[in-house]
């Protein structure tokens, strides 16, 4: 395998300048976000130079490493810092850095009036150096320093405004779910460790032919969990809506392009895991199924803006989840969708920022409306991405989305119908509540008070708006042309072994089919919404209050988790004062009350000291008496 | 004399410096201390240049005859093992003396009797974990009480007699059982024909299964309350409650190490039967100790003791580790010791800091710090993130090593232990989410940030909190010997993968 020595500026750069800026304090103010902007930037250009120098060879000859140091060296455990960059994380190393540096310079612009910039950037580069860590460690130890990382960056940054309790809140209850889905990875690591000796992706993968199915699905369950925790997938997904906290750009750049399909990446990563294990498959089409309908739902009937892009990326990844569970050719379309969503979501999100922007930092859709007129390129970038998540023709979506539904039809027999049904009613439903937004925000006639100005917002933040537009346009039509991605993906997760397997549904048959239930949905929002009351209708049916509820996901953690855990920490705190410190203290009582006796009228810690000598020596006395016995 | 010998006195020397020092003067006698403590340092570091890395054994080895009678000896000596328990105290006394500059003042006694207290402590502790001569620690490990019993008692906060007392009557009842062990090896030495207290010769005696059983409880029971581990820990969060900051670090930080420094150096060495047969029950202990101590740490209101509970959790990761019998396992508990003591240094540090501006130890007085006490605030999240063991800090090494040697042998305990880190988070996050997020608690309005005196007490102890997350292998390279040598003694080897076999 070749060799690099410049992939670790990759991640050490960042880092570098996050603690700089940190450290450094007030003093960076003024050139703060340029430096992080920069050396964003310079790297993306190493992302593309290495993408481009990949070119020139073939095959598995195409993956770089780098050794960086020596870490952790115990017995038969050897990990050390190590990268890995082949064609699966290349992927990902250019929508973290290029999407990443859009996002850099949006943001120059969007947090121009807050004091602590510098410290945004500071933030947003230890994501970027974080993220870079996942995508590329070679073994699942220096991915999970990467996977926590990101978690910390993203704690950091959903409570960017932590004097905000319900911030601070929201910070902490993502990194926490988070957590949950950490303990699996941390499962998975100990169950590699003790089957193969190793956990490097390459020496699992040479392992896992010779592991029991039971170990296999196991790491796979736990490999799921994790990826649970990352991606917000059902049943740790209550922590996406509330993440929206951060500030917008942030929700773009982590909370839909990147750390949030860290699960994908995972997923993907350790296909040879999947591969070997149908029963862990089974679990993750499960979970991908049911967070695609979940989101999807949830996203209906959010009023806040940001909530129901947070909805959608939700249900969004729950595709690319489904689709990783649908054997090797899966996995390549998981991550087309990937990189598509990455566009389109991160693009809608910055849309929602400028309209934020633009009216006073105003969430409400119902108090927007025919902002189209006034912020013009905000609709257009916007509408766009758009037609790119309802996977109109020729947009991106189209390509990868309806890809991900012929490949779940194909699965045939009950499960075909069953998942490939399940992702065409998501697409239905993901065609209301994307229309929903659209016409609340964009069309109908304005419903904000006469107070607000909206506007559009400068070059600095529409441009990365209209790059990530074009994105949204043609990056569909580049991945699948002569199935450019599955065949660059070839050596990383064997795709074109199925690819030409079974064809039950024509790719024809299920674009049109596709095309006419979002066209469904989208019409049926259009005529819900032609007016729109200024607050949400008390009288609704049963399925909206329940989406409203966001399913009483909050609701079933409190009574499940929350209230218990609570209760328990109040009885053992009860019980170690009073059971183990009570019996503890009744034997000091019952020492002293003696010991009183014993000494009559001395007293001093001495003498105790000399009569708790004495009585060690009566016991190594008796102690004697019994082994020489 | 060896530099060895010389670490161990020279905190002595500093001691009788400061007895002739005029008691007013308590400038000049802060800074005798921490010249003292400098010295040390120095000399500890020293102790590198001419240690052997990679080599097995005792290094540094000096040993005069003391008891002839009995065979006992002043013999020290050191290994990886011991010699990262001693930089850590090295390192550790001087932090604190500069970080707790005026903690001494309001005490029962004069500054002075302070500072000779703690180089009195330093002193013994870098002897006990220097002893090779099992007497002879039994000896220090028990005079080791005299300075903490009179550090918490004389010049902590709160209830301080009390918590002094408990301390010490938990102490002397561990010390007790050791005592009864010690002579009863002794005595089957004598059998055997051996008169001595070498921890090595020791090793080598062949002792019956049964009386092997005996004297391990001996030992672990005196080591299970110092470390502490569930149920002997309630004089722990008390203790912490009353002490000063700087008490506080080295009891948990450093003392409270000799409990799971003897487990490594005399139960799996000299009882090697009795290891095996105790291990599957205290790693059941470990295990409830982990989660206890996390779900009580949840439960505090009170910071001091909120920070001692879970250094109780993590203490039941280091005893998990030692009990593993895995190389993993127990490399990761000794290094485990070593970041946990300089993690629990931060906590403490940066918590007193709070609480002497506070003037209060409630988490609930604390809030909003982050707006206007950044850099306090930023220290003590990152002390509260390598408590939480985040990848990147010290602390997440040692953990991920325990729970992947762990693993090998008693899954279930590993798994279950990896719910500690859940809880972890819980701990560090709601903590940090009252003390520092949020609007200001009224009363906190003119919390000054860190001095210069306190940003130079803290920066050592997060550079080594970062440093050995992302370069760990030094300390490794130290520990792995001893770890290789522990087993071979014990007669266990690590479990071979599973697949393919």
């Amino acid at each position: 395998m070749r060799t690099s020595s410049h992939l670790v500026y990759l991640i050490a750069l960042p880092l570098f300048s996050a603690g700089l800026l940190l450290l450094l304090g007030r003093i960076a103010d003024k050139w703060g976000h340029l430096l992080a902007t920069l050396v964003s930037a310079t790297t993306f250009g190493i992302g593309v130079a290495e993408f481009i120098s990949m070119h020139s060879h073939t095959g598995a000859n195409r993956a770089v490493t780098q050794k960086v140091f020596e870490w952790i060296s115990v017995g038969n455990l050897k990990v050390d810092a190590s990268l890995l960059l082949d064609q699966l994380s290349v992927c990902f190393v250019l929508l973290i850095t290029g999407v990443g540096t859009l996002i850099h310079i949006y943001s120059i612009a969007y947090m121009d009036h807050d004091k602590d910039r510098r410290r945004f950037f500071a933030f947003l580069n230890l994501f970027i150096a974080a993220m870079l860590l996942l995508v590329l460690g070679d073994s699942y130890l220096n991915l999970y320093v990467g996977w926590e990382g990101v978690g910390l960056a993203s704690y950091l940054l959903i409570g960017f405004w932590n004097q905000n309790p319900a911030y601070a809140v929201a910070a902490k209850k993502a990194f926490i779910a988070n957590r949950i889905g950490d303990l699996g990875l941390s499962v998975a690591i100990m169950i590699s460790f003790s089957q193969f000796g190793t956990v490097t992706f390459a020496g699992v993968k040479a392992g896992a032919p010779h592991a029991s199915p039971a170990a296999l699905t196991a790491i796979g369950a736990m490999l799921l969990l994790a990826a649970a925790g990352k991606s917000a997938q059902f049943p740790l997904q209550s922590w996406l809506g509330d993440a929206m906290a951060g500030p917008t750009p942030v929700s773009a750049l982590i909370h839909a392009a990147t750390m949030v399909t860290a699960g994908v990446y995972l997923i993907t990563r350790s296909n040879f895991i999947f591969d070997a294990s149908s029963t862990a498959r089974i679990l993750v089409v499960t979970v991908g199924v049911i967070t695609l309908l979940f989101g999807a739902i949830v996203g209906t009937a959010k009023d806040d803006i940001k909530k129901a892009l947070a909805a959608s990326t939700m249900s969004q990844i729950g595709y690319m989840i489904l689709a990783t569970g649908l054997g090797p050719v899966g996995y390549a379309f998981a991550i087309m969708h990937l990189l598509t969503h990455g566009f389109f979501k991160a693009g809608m999100f910055l849309g929602a920022g400028s309209v934020m922007h633009g009216m006073d930092d105003e969430v409400n859709m119902r108090k927007y409306g025919g902002l189209a007129k006034l912020m013009p390129i905000t609709a257009v970038t916007f509408g766009l991405g758009y037609l790119a998540i309802l996977g109109v023709p020729p947009f991106a979506g189209f390509y990868s989305k309806d890809k991900i539904i012929e490949t779940a039809f194909n699965q045939g027999g009950a499960k075909g119908i069953v998942l490939g049904g399940a992702a065409l009613l998501g697409a239905a439903i993901t065609a209301f509540y994307m229309t929903r937004v659209v016409v609340l925000t964009f069309a109908g006639a304005k419903r904000w008070k006469d107070g607000s100005r909206p506007h559009e917002s400068s070059v600095l933040m529409w441009g990365p708006m209209v790059v990530l537009a074009i994105g949204s346009v043609a990056s569909g039509f580049l991945l699948s042309f002569g199935s450019s991605l599955v065949n660059w993906l070839q050596p990383v997760v064997n795709a074109s072994n199925s690819a030409g397997g079974k064809e039950l549904m024509k790719p024809l048959v299920v674009s049109l089919l596709a095309l006419a239930v979002v066209a469904l949905g989208a019409w049926y929002a259009i005529t819900k919404y032609r007016t729109v009351p200024e607050f949400a209708p008390e009288k609704v049916s049963i399925i909206t209050q329940i989406a409203r509820k966001d399913l009483y996901q909050d609701a079933f953690n409190d009574v499940v988790l929350v209230k218990p855990g609570t209760a328990l920490t109040a009885g053992l705190v009860a019980t170690d004062r009073n059971v183990i410190d009570g019996a503890v203290r009744l034997v000091g009582w019952f020492v002293s009350e003696i010991s009183d006796v014993l000494r009559k009228v001395q007293n001093g810690y001495v003498r105790s000291y000399a009569l708790t000598m004495f009585i060690g020596v009566f016991i190594g006395a008796l102690i004697l008496w019994v082994v020489t016995a | 004399m060896n530099l060895l010998t010389l670490t161990i006195i020279l905190p002595m020397v500093g001691t009788l410096v400061l007895a002739v020092a005029p008691r007013e003067n308590t400038q000049v006698i802060k800074f005798i201390a921490l010249a003292t403590s400098i010295i040390t340092l120095v000399s500890s570091l020293l102790i590198l240049t001419k240690y052997k890395f990679g080599r097995v054994g005792f290094q540094l080895i000096e040993s005069h005859s003391w008891f002839k009678v009995f065979g006992i000896k002043y013999a020290v000596g050191i290994d990886g093992l011991a010699l990262v328990l001693i930089l850590l105290t090295t390192v550790l006394v001087p932090i604190v003396i500069v970080g707790g500059w005026n903690e001494a003042e309001g005490g029962r006694w004069s500054v002075k009797t302070f500072y000779m207290l703690i180089l009195i402590l330093e002193t013994s502790l870098v002897a006990v974990f220097a002893a090779t001569d099992v007497f002879l620690f039994y000896v220090i490990f028990e005079a080791m009480l005299v300075p903490v019993y009179f550090l918490i008692g004389g010049f902590g906060r709160g209830d301080r007699a009390a918590a002094a007392l408990k301390f010490l009557i938990y102490s002397l009842f561990g010390g007790l059982l050791m005592l009864a062990a010690v002579i009863g090896i002794f005595i089957i030495g004598v059998h055997n024909g051996t008169l001595s207290f070498d921890v090595t010769t020791l090793s080598h005696m062949k002792i019956s299964h049964n009386t092997q059983d005996w004297l391990f409880l001996g030992f672990f029971i005196a080591f299970a309350i110092k470390a502490p581990l569930f149920p002997f820990h309630t004089w722990l969060p008390d203790a912490a409650k009353s002490a000063t900051p700087g008490t506080s670090i080295l009891v948990l930080g450093v003392l409270d190490k000799v409990g799971t420094y003897g487990m490594i150096r005399f139960c799996l060495t000299l009882f090697p039967e009795a290891t095996k047969t105790f291990a599957p029950y205290i790693i059941v202990l470990s295990v409830i100790s982990i989660i206890y101590g996390a779900f009580l740490a949840i439960g505090q209101k009170d910071l001091n003791s909120l920070i001692a509970f879970t250094s109780i959790s993590h203490f039941g990761f280091i005893v998990l580790g030692i009990f593993a019998l895995t190389s993993q396992g127990i490399t990761g508990a000794t290094l485990y010791m070593v970041n946990h003591g300089f993690s629990t240094a931060a906590l403490f540090l940066v918590g007193g800091w709070m609480i002497q501006r506070r003037k209060s130890t409630q988490v609930e007085d604390f809030g909003g710090l982050q707006r206007i006490t950044p850099v306090m605030a930023w220290c003590f999240f990152i002390a509260g993130l390598s408590a939480l063991a985040l990848p990147g800090l010290s602390s997440f090494v040692s953990e991920i090593l325990v729970l992947i040697g762990t693993f090998t042998r008693y899954p279930a305990a590993a798994v279950i232990g990896t719910l500690g880190i859940v809880l972890a988070a819980l701990y560090v996050l709601i903590l940090v989410q009252r003390a520092l997020h949020g609007p200001l608690t009224a009363g906190n309005e003119d919390t000054p940030d860190l001095n210069l005196r306190e940003k130079l007490a803290i920066a050592p102890v997060i550079a080594a909190l970062v440093f050995f997350g992302f370069y760990p292998k030094p300390a490794i390279h130290l520990i792995n010997p001893m770890t290789s040598s522990v087993m071979a003694q014990a007669g266990i080897t690590d479990p071979t993968p599973l697949a393919g076999r």
